[in-house]
């Protein structure tokens, strides 16, 4: 049995799709199959770039009324499945959100999860999913054994988002049900700390820093600089820790992932946790003390 | 206040990791140590604890071979007992069962407020078993805390986005998975340290838990070199290199 049905859970920022929903539909169009966008809240001016990118069918929860997506999307998506449509896999982005839908739909279904993936591929029966460890060094092939719907989570960037599908991208209702305590966390404010200049993950130029800098105020070279190259600044997940710049600065494993023309790395070691968010980077600088550093 | 903590015993992340040649999974075998994204977990804990004037932390952990050194650091740092799930069975277990298997260990471990535990561990890293623990127990939960307030019935969390941060209120008991930087973790006192050897820790197995069939549904079936990346130019500076990078940027027309 090759697969039939693939769903995505997929995200927009208002009428904007998100770029990993994009790469994900592009790549679950390619494996055969109909492609299913399951969105949590509204698809709205979205679900025209979700059809382009391969989407035949579009679910949306609805409004979730502030409340996080994770028991909601996960009810819903229950909900189409017991109701008869049954996907072989649905592929999540690994991100806060992708992360707690894929983890209560798990219980839900009692499947297992496979997660930090990069590649997936369909052999006969068999799905298949790679996924880099010891900071990418190494690549780990697993297959997934049991019963269907797969439920597996891809890094970004993993897949190029190609659109001209033209899928039919007909949006459907898929109401949660019931949440219970499940459904006591509700956001009351959200906050936005994006710098100035192009996105992070989207620059063609990235000037990272990390603790060989010093101290807090050097941090501003690696500002200037990235302004200077019209590139963003980014930042080791130890100076993030250590709180010389926020959470949204981080490049790495637990931060963004960047594949910029040019990754400008200065005072950072190259952990592993750091090197998963910028090894794919067609140039790379290293300023350094240490000749050794990675 | 009675917080529990889901912690994490590793192999020690400074040494290069290994796996096991004959099933592809991570050796752990070694001696293990605290996974560091936890002890963020357990000073928050016992903040918490301290704000509220009364209860205590409980420790829960899964691992191998009655392995308990991590545990006793963060007893050291002042949790008051806990709950080991040590069972062969459980080797090389998927996040499903590992959140399956806590969820018990922390029904095991008594009343509690508020359950807390990493992000992801630093050797695993699925990044789902705060969440499933959660859906397991029927609880709300809110992952990626970087600030974490008790107030009376409800728990209010700052929660790290894409973007920054959302403001999240959550009834109580919950779920909450804290990030690296959330709190400073003490060092354990001497007297800490002395204290921790006499705590109890109730050792289990799978079965004591009343979870009897143990497998999972995925499978490691081989492990690939990634391609090696060229290896790089060095140049040592003599205080003019600058000029090697314009150079070099230059020529990748981005300047």
């Amino acid at each position: 049995m090759t697969l039939n049905n693939i769903w995505v859970f997929a995200q927009a920022d208002g009428d904007t799709a998100s770029t990993a929903t994009l790469e994900l539909l592009s790549k679950a169009n390619t494996l055969g199959g109909s492609v299913t966008a399951f969105v949590a809240g509204s698809a709205g001016g979205a679900a025209a770039a979700f059809a382009d990118h391969g989407a035949a069918k579009i679910y949306e929860t609805g409004d979730l009324a502030g409340s996080l997506p994770g028991p909601a999307v996960s009810s819903a998506m229950q909900a189409v499945i017991s109701g008869g449509d049954a996907p072989d896999v649905i592929m999540f982005p690994q991100n806060y959100e992708g992360r707690d839908v894929m983890a209560r739909l798990s219980v839900k279904l009692d499947r297992t999860v496979l997660t930090n993936s990069t590649d997936i591929t369909v052999d006969g029966d068999s799905v298949r999913v790679q996924t880099p460890i010891f900071g990418g060094s190494k690549l780990v092939n697993s297959t997934f054994t049991g019963e269907r719907p797969f439920l597996a989570a891809f890094r970004p960037k993993s897949f190029e988002a190609a659109g001209g599908a033209g899928a039919a991208g007909e949006v459907v209702s898929a109401a949660a049900g019931e949440l219970g305590a499940t459904g006591g966390a509700t956001v009351t404010a959200v906050h936005v700390e994006e710098t100035s200049g192009p996105k992070l993950d989207e620059a063609a130029v990235v000037v990272g820093g990390g603790r060989g800098l010093g101290d807090a105020e050097k941090y501003d070279m690696i500002e200037t600089l990235a302004k200077l190259l019209k590139g963003a600044p980014g930042a080791s997940r130890a100076i993030v820790d250590a709180g010389w710049v926020p959470y949204s600065y981080q490049v790495g494993q637990t931060g963004k992932v960047v594949k910029p023309t040019v990754y400008i790395a200065a005072g950072i070691s190259g952990a592993t946790q750091h090197m998963v968010g910028m090894k794919g980077s067609k140039n790379i600088i290293a300023i350094n003390k240490d000749k050794e550093a990675r | 206040m009675n917080v529990i903590v889901c912690v994490k015993q590793i192999p020690d992340p400074a040494l290069p990791g290994e796996l096991d040649p004959s099933t592809n999974t991570l050796k752990r075998d070694g001696k293990l140590i605290l996974d560091e994204s936890d002890s963020y977990g357990v000073e928050m804990a016992l903040q918490l604890v301290n704000t509220a004037g009364d209860g205590s932390v409980t420790l829960v952990s899964m691992a191998p071979n009655d392995e308990v050194s991590g545990l006793r650091t963060a007893l050291a740092m002042g949790a008051e007992k806990a709950v080991l799930v040590s069972d062969l069975a459980l080797a090389g277990a998927d996040a499903l069962t590992t959140a399956k298997v806590l969820a018990g260990a922390i029904g095991r471990a008594g009343d509690f407020d508020l359950v807390i535990a990493g992000t992801e561990s630093s050797d695993g890293y699925t990044g789902t078993v705060p969440e499933q623990i959660a859906e397991v127990l029927g609880l709300p939960s809110v992952g990626f805390a970087k600030t974490i307030t008790v107030d009376g019935g409800t728990v209010k969390v700052d929660r790290q986005t894409e973007a920054g941060y959302d403001e999240v209120t959550c009834t109580l008991p919950a779920v909450v998975s804290v990030t690296a930087g959330v709190v400073e973790p003490r060092y354990p006192s001497f007297k800490g340290i002395m204290a921790a050897k006499g705590k109890p820790v109730d050792t289990v197995t799978a079965a004591d838990l009343g979870i009897e069939a143990v497998s999972w549904a995925q499978q490691i079936t081989s492990v690939d070199d990634a391609p090696a990346r060229e290896a790089g130019e060095v140049i040592e500076d003599d205080g003019e290199t600058f000029n090697k990078i314009v150079e070099f940027l230059d020529g990748l027309k981005v300047i």
